[in-house]
């Protein structure tokens, strides 16, 4: 068993309200030190290993429903998952 | 003409459509679930507003993996007209069948009240009863309007006449270019954000949507009926 980390982010051509104004408070909470935030989503699968190739199966999830990217760009992370 | 107004988990402007086809128009018209499998038997397909799947993950994300999402492309490929309204709106440009996506609302907040849109483009099926560049009163209620593409994709849909309708005063949701709806290459889907369907009758508070309804039914009687 696999367990998969997807990061999906907004991408750098497109505005993300939500991470300015967070950063605004953040500003205004006297960290002026930060330059930019942007808001993502965080995803975790388990995924149990089969025939088919781990990385194509997650790419093809990502690039079917996970992200849509016209407007957000996806990373991910493959761990061994640690049983319970 | 026969419509099918497609229902998901979440929508809930199908009642609204319905209702502006059946009472308003006098037209056919049937609520079809969206495990179904055939769309065969209608002539024109609504993509109601509404929330489907919670809106969870993206707007119309999950809803374009219906069952009946693949029947709504082979309507669409057939060229039949299909009309995504709000919800609907974002459920076409995740099937690919409009370009760009909708984003969250620049101002962050969810805007409910009538706009003032323009028809920048009234040479389509679902805008012929307008007038150019008429401005008229329709309702919108959304998060999540704020439509967005690339330069690439906003040059062509200049180029080909594809932005249809335009908030004609104050944005509501920071849209590129001030876009409330677009319309495909081949002028058979239409998605906008602004509610026509709750603009059918004065007692509603105004009437202005009508004529986009009745718009996509003449133009379907002059192609399909003959005339004796």
């Amino acid at each position: 068993m696999k367990k998969v980390k997807v990061y999906v982010t907004l991408r750098e051509s497109v505005l993300d309200p939500q991470g300015s104004a967070v950063m605004g408070a953040l500003h205004s909470m006297d960290y002026k030190e930060v330059k930019d935030v942007r808001i993502g989503k965080f995803l975790e699968l388990q995924i149990e290993e089969g025939t088919r190739d781990i990385d194509s199966v997650i790419k093809e999830m990502c690039e079917k429903l996970l992200a849509n990217t016209v407007i957000e760009d996806y990373r991910y992370e493959v761990e061994e998952a640690v049983s319970k | 003409m026969k419509f099918a107004v497609i229902v998901f988990p979440g929508s809930n402007c199908d009642l609204d459509m319905y209702h502006a086809i059946k009472d308003e128009l006098g037209e056919e018209v049937e609520y079809v679930w969206h495990d179904e499998k055939d769309l065969s038997g209608f002539d024109g397909i609504l993509l109601p507003g509404g929330f489907s799947y919670g809106d969870y993950l993206r707007c119309g994300a999950m809803a374009n993996q219906s069952n009946v999402m693949s029947e709504v492309v082979k309507a669409a490929e057939a060229g039949k007209p299909v009309l995504g309204i709000c919800n609907g709106f974002q459920v076409l440009t995740e099937a690919g069948l409009l370009p760009g996506a909708l984003l969250r609302n620049k101002n962050l907040k969810f805007m409910c009240r009538t706009v003032e849109l323009k028809v920048v483009n009234n040479e389509t099926q679902f805008t012929a009863g307008y007038e150019k560049d008429e401005v008229i009163q329709i309702p919108i209620a959304h998060g999540e309007g704020n439509y967005y593409c690339d330069d690439e994709t906003l040059a062509r849909l200049k180029d080909n006449n594809q932005i249809v309708f335009t908030y004609a005063t104050d944005n509501p949701n920071g849209s590129i270019e001030d876009i409330a709806g677009i319309i495909n290459e081949k002028g058979n889907v239409l998605g906008m954000m602004p509610h026509p369907e709750r603009a059918v009758h004065e007692l509603v508070g105004g009437s202005d949507g009508l004529a986009l309804f009745k718009s996509i039914v003449k133009q379907w009687r002059e192609t399909h009926v003959s005339h004796a």
